[in-house]
């Protein structure tokens, strides 16, 4: 079984994200980067499935140079090999350019089985994934809680608004991982020792054979951003008695602020 | 030229999913700016009795796509039959929910229509004549204005952000002639929770977090119970195996924005507030005073959440004359 992760370094979930002074992206000087949460059940669904059905894990990803860093872990938690994009031109992709990168890096080596997050959590795009199955042709399941391969097919638990679908589709098939899936592994120190030698591979446009000009112009530009206006703490409702307190707030939400 | 709106309309089971009536009435704002047409797609094996509803929201014209193949929402089979329709009709815009189908339909038409998406829009808005979609990112810490390039612009609206519009007219009925073409994915079943309320598309949502202690969540199952409400649940609750991962509220489970979100033994981390900080009002019921829970909620109360909650339900049942 040859798989595919997908995956992005993102801001820690933590981070305070700030707007840098062009009002269109956002300040990276303090921020610690990390593995896409959503990406981290994908390695570790693709290290079961290995463990499994034996095979290898490779992970791909686009991104600047210090990827690498996501990649590593990754390889340290146990993948085989990684690929880097790394190119200026691939800079400032909106998700359906970064996907038609992806699937020529896949086109290339042919997978049995691919595994992306659901989204990354920096742009909340939800869009990758199934694109990336759509530009190779292939099918893809999205927001997967269990899976099992069987006989060429893999059989996938997504979950669905109230509900969960059982889906079958034969490989190569692409699937995003949804939380519930598995509880990912910690890098251990034999790991982070073997993954220094294991191989990434960074390349550019031209070595995957595509063009700049082929992955086409962003279809979707930011063109400003803005802060949220922070939520302000309210009122403390206070009273003699919790039944006090209780009967305040009841009042206050159906007379004030009419929500009940 | 392209021209028109096209809203795609979601149902299971017969029922449509709210946010359908949301992208219709949208779709309709939408199309009275650009004067022009909104048509609603509707897809599914068994449609006759509903469709016509999609009328009451401003569709012009609903197109009915019946076949026994369009039973389930199917990645492959719904991309083409919609794909299809598009590049024949070539509309401006397409609109939907952005509900968990609704992703995955919007993100595989975009790449096989080459088309731009906004996904997950909580606002959209025209600068000229250009639409400009509004969207979160990073957990909702940045909210950025999207423009797009090119044809048909696809917005995915977020589930309980726009409002809903009713209108007097009655769109006209046309059946699709479908040709799913190739389809590999196979549906084999599906589970739904019956009875229960989607949390994103809840009016309410009322969460437990680790101050719940355990699996017994009966007193947020009440209270959310009357107020017609969905439960919740912090990623803590749901580690401790206390509820199911789909409950999960925050930046690594569900987005919600109800009118009414009730925090209970949550303390209010970061990627909690990336779930519900969108919520018209919040109130926070905990027992530790410093919870920071208590600087981001409307309104607080300092207490014992097993004290308190049963006594807030009390209060709701007489209000409701339920008692
Ligand atoms: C990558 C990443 C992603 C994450 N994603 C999410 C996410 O999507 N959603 C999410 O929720 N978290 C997420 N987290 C976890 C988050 O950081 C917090 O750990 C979590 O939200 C805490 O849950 P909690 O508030 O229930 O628990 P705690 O922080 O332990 O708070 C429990 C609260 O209950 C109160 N309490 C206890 N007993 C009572 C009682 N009897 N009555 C009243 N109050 C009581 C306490 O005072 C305390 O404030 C994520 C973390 C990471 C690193």
């Amino acid at each position: 079984m040859e798989i595919a992760v997908l995956l992005k370094q993102v801001p820690a979930t933590e981070s305070l994200i700030e707007i840098t002074d062009d009002g269109i992206s956002i300040k990276t000087d303090d921020i610690k980067w990390v593995i896409n949460p959503y990406d981290e059940f994908a390695v570790e669904e693709a290290l079961q499935i290995k463990e499994a059905h034996g095979g290898s894990v490779t992970i791909i990803s686009v991104g600047p140079e210090k990827t690498t860093e996501a990649i590593r872990t990754a390889l340290a938690m146990g993948a085989d090999k990684g690929i880097l994009i790394n190119d200026p031109a691939a800079e400032g992709c909106d998700g359906l350019s970064t996907a038609r990168i992806l699937a020529a890096v896949l086109k290339e080596t042919p997978f049995d089985l691919i595994i992306a997050g659901q989204r990354a959590v920096d742009d909340d795009n939800f869009q990758v994934g199934p694109a990336v199955a759509e530009f190779l042709g292939i099918p893809n399941i999205s927001m997967v809680i269990k899976q099992e391969i069987i006989d060429a097919k893999i059989r996938c638990h997504g979950t669905i608004d109230g509900g969960t679908v059982i889906l079958e589709a034969p490989l190569p098939a692409l699937f995003t991982t949804q939380r519930g899936l598995n509880e990912p592994r910690y890098a251990s120190l034999p790991g982070i020792m073997k993954a220094k030698k294991k191989p990434i591979d960074i390349k550019t446009l031209a070595d995957i054979g595509l063009e700049a000009d082929r992955i086409g112009k962003p279809l979707t530009r930011i063109v400003a951003m803005q802060i949220p206006p922070e939520r302000k703490g309210g009122r403390m409702i206070t009273g003699d008695s919790a039944q006090a307190k209780a009967v305040e707030l009841v009042r206050i939400l159906h007379e004030e602020a009419k929500v009940i | 030229m392209s021209q028109g709106v096209l809203a795609i309309a979601e149902q299971i089971e017969g029922v449509f999913r709210k946010v359908t009536y949301e992208a219709l009435s949208e779709g309709r704002r939408i199309a009275d700016r650009l004067n022009c047409d909104l048509t609603a797609i509707i897809l599914g094996a068994d449609l006759d009795n509903i469709s016509k509803e999609l009328g009451q929201y401003g569709a012009d014209r609903i197109i009915v796509a019946q076949s026994p193949t369009l039973s389930e929402y199917l990645t492959d089979a719904y991309t083409t039959v919609i794909a299809d329709y598009i590049n024949k009709e070539n509309p401006a815009v397409v609109i939907l929910g952005a509900s968990t189908q609704g992703k995955d339909l919007s993100a595989r038409l975009s790449a096989r229509l080459n088309a731009p998406l906004a996904m997950d829009c909580v606002a959209i808005r025209f600068e000229e004549n250009n639409i400009i979609a509004t969207r979160p990112m990073y957990g909702g810490k940045i909210l950025a204005d999207i423009a797009l390039d090119g044809n048909p612009q696809i917005l995915a609206i977020r589930p309980n952000a726009m409002t809903i519009t009713n209108t007097a007219g009655a769109g006209s009925i046309e059946k699709l002639d479908t040709d799913t073409g190739n389809m590999v994915l196979q549906f084999i079943e599906k589970s739904l929770d019956t009875g229960k309320v989607e949390l994103t598309e809840a009016d309410t949502v009322v969460s437990g977090g680790r101050g719940m202690a355990g699996a017994d969540f009966t007193v947020i199952e009440e209270l959310a119970q009357l107020l017609d409400g969905a439960v919740g649940a912090s990623r803590s609750a749901v580690d401790e195996g206390w509820r199911p991962a789909s409950d999960q509220v925050g930046q690594t489970g569900k987005v919600v924005s109800p009118n009414l979100y009730i925090a209970c033994g949550i303390s209010g981390a970061i990627q909690h507030l990336a779930g519900m900080s969108s919520s018209k009002v919040v109130v926070a019921i905990n027992k530790d005073p410093e919870a920071p829970i208590f600087s981001k909620a409307d309104f607080g109360i300092e207490g014992d959440l097993f004290e308190i909650v049963p006594l807030i339900a009390e209060q709701v049942k007489k209000l409701k004359g339920r008692i």
